[in-house]
């Protein structure tokens, strides 16, 4: 973004602290980017002709005469197919050694689509996993996280289910993420030879946080010109959104304001509404779905991050180790997708949506005798017949290496319910025994 | 002259200005930019410098840009031709916008200015009228609705002329009143009403105490509401709220319900424009989407106006309560509006109160709640407001401003738990801890003996002294083991999974278990009160949970079934045969 002729250069700068700068300047708009000293700014006070600065790459170094020009817009995206395969930073350069991206210029963040004019989702997603695809059915349009904590697989699983999904693009917006998961999405996506469909916008540890507050935007004008000018199918990964909560902490205290629960500021809802809202089905058929990492600390679900987070997206997925079984299963208590009666049942076998139910309603049972026998009391049979399904029903159907149909989900779940149990313990519509019941 | 104004400032969606002439608080400004004009309420005043909040992206504004004042503030306009739109939280009609995506500075005319109406007269020349009363009525959507004196007006006039039954449209002059200085008031179909001003124009709030019926057992059984209460529904993220949400607003036994979309997901409102325009509104026959109005201010629009949608879907109820008829306001979610509260408290830097809110936030919520209400209009008809809010408290803590506050005014409280929902047990309203106050009120007791019989109340309260006393036995046996208590507890235990299993819990998904008619709720209860007035005889634990079990199967089953179909007979047989084998009295 260089700086063009005849532009007004300010040199007095009035007040510098660690996120921002302020200057004495007219004629500017608010959201407006400016250069200090040639590093990326953005507008985010005006009082009278007192003008203050968010500097991205932070601060340090910025003398009192910078030079500061204002560009006379927000950030911007170039947009077009040139874009596919390509790897960006926070501010959209190419940071994979390719030439820049020819195409139309557009205001990143823009606004919102009007409610009336989606459509409502109703295209499954399959991955293969159980633990999502039966329990927890993804919807096209849908935005869903992953709650993890910081030691979880979760990247593995996302990339697989960007991989395995029938989308037409992934975009990967990268936030405070560590050098080595960079590169493992790197190899993954090439290896899998899907790096055509790949787009990322990528902000490691090795970058300045406040960068990455322009991550989720960019990639999601993006998303918005595949899925509108395309009609395209667009999966967007989100890794990590705590990261990125955490970057509008810093700004937000710097400026000042006054902090809501956590540390965070009182706007975290809008804030990540406006990113998470961004999933849209359009009647054209092109869609936009967000798949996020939210980590927790210590699985703390009540921290202002995933609280808030979990109050805008469509559902969430839960990762747990089962000792058991020794593997990581998707959770079937504390993971939900909302949107999945959409197609449960609908765009998958009619019994769907009570099998699922019924299984984890067993799978609950289990846990409350396993707990009965941690206190040492007997066990009745039906007890250990919950016990033994459950460990069936994790190996084979909620541990994320599991790769089956719905249909072929659906038909081990009646294995296992007719191998355990009596049909008036499963409590399904008689309908369905009848069909399904293994005898 | 209107007011004029220039930018000094600008932080988010706060705008300073100084102004050249008088201002009040709650004023509407318009400020131009770049060729748009975005709309503005003055929050705050000093001296010459105006605060004001836009509600809409800033995004370039410039200092020096110009504001010009309305001398009004925010109000909606209302008429016939409100019935099945979809309205953003200003009331603009968001079919009528172009375009995909929603362009900023676009308003849109809420009503149409082009149909016209059948209009019938119902005063005659020379009859004196008060503000709000009835001139004359139109129908839409099957719904006859009421042409009123403005409600601005007061004292009383005289009809010097009212037309005779005809096609009008919204703007055509339908009467001429005359005040007592003798001049003339030429009315419209239309009414204007700021959004913030509570309408007062009705003669008596009485206590409510008819039973609003929403085919949800759960409410309607165990902790009912009542046309013209208020209630609210809290609940952590993932327990249903939403689902319960829209379930009431698809049953319940309303003329118009009003859905305000309050800060929430976008697809939840899609949900609505996509189902209710095929569902059918079990009490009338006709779709659901006719009697229905949606404010929809998602979580992604302007903040400001996300604080105003609520107003604005109260106000249009006021308008419909004016007319005798019975509203359902739900609103989802006031937790995001006391969000954006908070949001533009903190811009003005005012010193907060409890985490973060503003100070005020207790007598904004108890004023909000008030406006709704069951009334006796001024010639004796009788309209009401039920307004049922959720809440989505941070953490799913309970000990929020937001949840704190609200239960102070709220005479329902429907807590929806995560334990329950994790357990699948939906709706995951909590039997112990939500009430409904009605169930005390001796109005609603004599109303209930009227349509039921005398010992519904005491039914309801046995049901609930059950579900009590089994949670107490659950915690017993997880000390004490199964072997631990006597077998008898565990008859009682089951009794009350029982009550659980049949009544409480019900099947938002399936056709016919999601709405249960008052009559087929009598039955039920009366079906489950039986079962626990029975005496069993049983030698171990074991013997007990198959048994119930088995019990609570069958009366899913018969959940399933359609009312007196040949299926529920059969069920009901198999019931009295199964409970014939252990019966002990």
């Amino acid at each position: 973004m260089a700086t063009k002729a005849f532009q007004k250069i300010y040199t007095k700068i009035s007040q510098v602290n660690k996120a921002t700068c302020s200057l004495k300047a007219t004629g500017v708009g608010y959201d407006e980017l400016a250069m200090v000293n040639g590093k990326l700014a953005q507008v985010v006070k005006i009082a009278g002709d007192d003008v203050t600065l968010q500097v991205f790459e932070g601060t340090e170094g910025i003398p009192t005469n910078a030079e500061v020009v204002f560009l006379g817009k927000s950030p911007t995206l170039k947009v077009s197919e040139q874009l596919a395969g390509r790897f960006f930073n926070a501010f959209g350069d190419p940071i994979d050694g390719g030439p820049e991206i020819e195409g139309t210029e557009v205001e990143i963040g823009g606004p919102s689509v009007n409610p009336v004019r989606r459509k409502q989702p109703s295209e499954l997603i399959a991955t293969g996993i159980a633990g999502i695809d039966l329990n927890n059915t993804l919807v096209s349009g849908q935005k869903i996280p992953f709650f993890a904590d910081p030691d979880q697989p979760f990247n593995q699983v996302m990339a697989n289910v960007a991989l395995r999904a029938e989308t037409d693009k992934i975009i990967l917006g990268g936030m405070g993420m560590t050098n080595d998961d960079y590169l493992y999405f790197k190899n993954v996506f090439s290896n899998a030879g899907a790096l055509d469909r790949i787009i990322s916008f990528v902000n490691t540890t090795e970058n300045p946080p406040v960068e990455r507050l322009l991550i989720p935007d960019m990639a999601l004008t993006a998303a918005e010109y595949f899925a509108v000018e395309h009609n395209q199918k667009v999966l967007v990964l989100l890794t990590d959104m705590t990261s990125y909560a955490d970057a509008l902490a810093i700004v937000s205290n710097r400026m000042d304001q006054i902090p809501s629960k956590d540390s965070m500021p009182g706007s975290l809802y809008s804030d990540l509404a406006k990113i998470y809202e961004k999933a849209v089905q359009f009647p054209s058929g092109g869609s936009i779905t967000i798949i996020a990492v939210t980590t927790l600390s210590g699985g703390d679900i009540t921290h202002a991050v995933p609280d808030n987070t979990g109050y805008i997206t469509e559902g969430q997925l839960f990762l747990r180790r089962d000792s058991d079984i020794g593997k990581v299963i998707v959770d079937p208590f504390r993971s939900l997708s909302r949107l999945k009666q959409l197609v449960s049942g609908k765009k998958t076998r009619k019994d769907h949506p009570q099998v699922m139910n019924a299984a984890v309603r067993l799978y609950a049972d289990a846990a409350n005798a396993k707990t009965k026998m941690e206190n040492g009391f007997d066990l009745t049979n039906y007890d250990e017949r919950t016990l033994a399904f459950a460990k069936d029903y994790a190996n084979q159907l909620l541990a994320i290496d599991v790769n089956l149909n719905t249909t072929e989900m659906l038909d081990v779940t009646w294995g296992l319910f007719s191998k355990y149990f009596k049909p008036e313990e499963v409590n399904i519509k008689k309908e369905f025994v009848d069909q399904y019941w293994k005898k | 002259m209107a007011t004029k104004g220039s930018v000094v400032g600008v932080i988010a969606n706060m705008v300073t200005l100084t102004v050249d002439g008088p201002v009040a608080q709650n004023e509407i400004c318009y400020i131009s930019t770049g060729g748009d004009r975005l709309m503005a309420e003055v929050i705050k005043i000093v001296g010459t410098n105006v605060y004001v909040q836009v509600f809409e992206s800033t995004r370039g504004l410039k200092v020096g840009a110009e504001a010009e004042f309305t001398g009004h503030m925010l109000e909606v306009t209302l008429g016939p031709g409100m019935l099945s739109k979809n309205y953003d939280g200003l009331q603009n009609d968001l079919d009528k916008m172009e375009g995909v995506f929603l362009k900023r500075g676009q308003y849109t005319y809420p009503l149409d200015k082009e149909a016209k109406w059948l209009f019938k007269p119902i005063v005659k020349v020379g009859d004196e009228v008060g503000p709000s009363a009835w001139l004359g009525e139109v129908e839409e959507n099957h719904q006859p609705l009421k042409i009123m004196v403005p409600f601005q007006l007061t004292g009383t006039y005289k009809v010097k002329s009212i037309v005779s039954e005809g096609e009008y449209t919204i703007e055509d002059t339908v009467a001429v009143l005359t005040d007592k200085d003798g001049n003339d008031i030429p009315v419209n179909m239309i009414q204007k009403w700021p959004v913030k001003k509570a309408m007062t124009n009705y003669k008596e709030k009485p206590r409510p105490f008819r039973l609003l019926e929403t085919g949800v057992r759960v409410i309607d059984t165990v902790n009912p509401i009542v046309e013209g209460g208020t209630g609210f529904i809290p609940g952590p993220f993932g327990t249903g709220k939403t689902v319960l949400q829209h379930a009431i607003s698809k049953q319940a036994e309303a003329d118009i319900v009003i859905i305000a979309a309050c800060g929430e997901r976008a697809n939840e409102v899609v949900e609505i424009f996509t189902e209710f325009p095929e569902l059918v509104d079990p009490h009338t026959g006709r779709k659901l989407m006719e009697r229905t109005i949606i404010v929809a201010n998602t979580s992604n629009m302007p903040v400001a106006a996300r604080e105003a949608s609520v107003y604005t879907a109260m106000t249009m109820a006021e308008f419909y309560r004016a007319q005798g008829l019975k509203v359902l306001l739900m609103a989802d979610s006031t937790s995001r509006w006391a969000q954006a509260l908070r949001e533009m408290s903190n811009r003005m830097e005012e010193l907060p109160g409890p985490d973060a809110f503003p100070m005020d936030i207790s007598s904004i919520i108890s004023n909000f709640y008030g406006r709704a209400g069951y009334v006796y209009l001024n010639n004796g008809a009788t309209g009401s407001i039920t307004f049922i809010g959720t809440v989505s408290p941070a953490g799913g803590n309970l000990k929020e401003p937001v949840t704190e506050n609200t239960k102070k005014v709220a005479r329902c409280f429907y807590a929806l738990e995560q334990e329950r929902a994790d357990r699948k047990r939906y709706p995951a309203v909590n039997p112990i801890d939500s009430y409904s106050k009605y169930l005390e009120y001796p109005e609603f007791e004599q109303y209930i003996t009227d349509r039921i019989n005398g010992e519904w109340i005491g039914k309801v309260n046995e049901l609930k002294t059950r579900l009590l006393r089994g949670k107490e036995i659950a915690e017993q046996i997880n000390i004490l083991g199964d072997d631990g208590v006597p077998v008898e507890y565990h008859v009682i235990f089951w009794k009350s999974e029982l009550i659980d299993f049949v009544i409480l819990q019900q099947d938002a998904f399936d056709e016919v278990d999601s709405v249960t008619p008052m009559e087929r709720q009598e039955e039920i209860v009366n079906m489950v009160i039986d079962v626990c007035h029975t005496e069993f005889k049983f030698d171990n634990f074991v013997e007990v949970m198959d048994y119930f079990k088995k019990m609570i199967n069958i009366c899913k089953q018969m959940n399933y079934s359609k009312y007196k179909s040949e299926q529920y007979v059969e069920f009901g047989k198999q019931l009295q045969e199964l409970l014939a084998e252990r019966r002990a009295n």
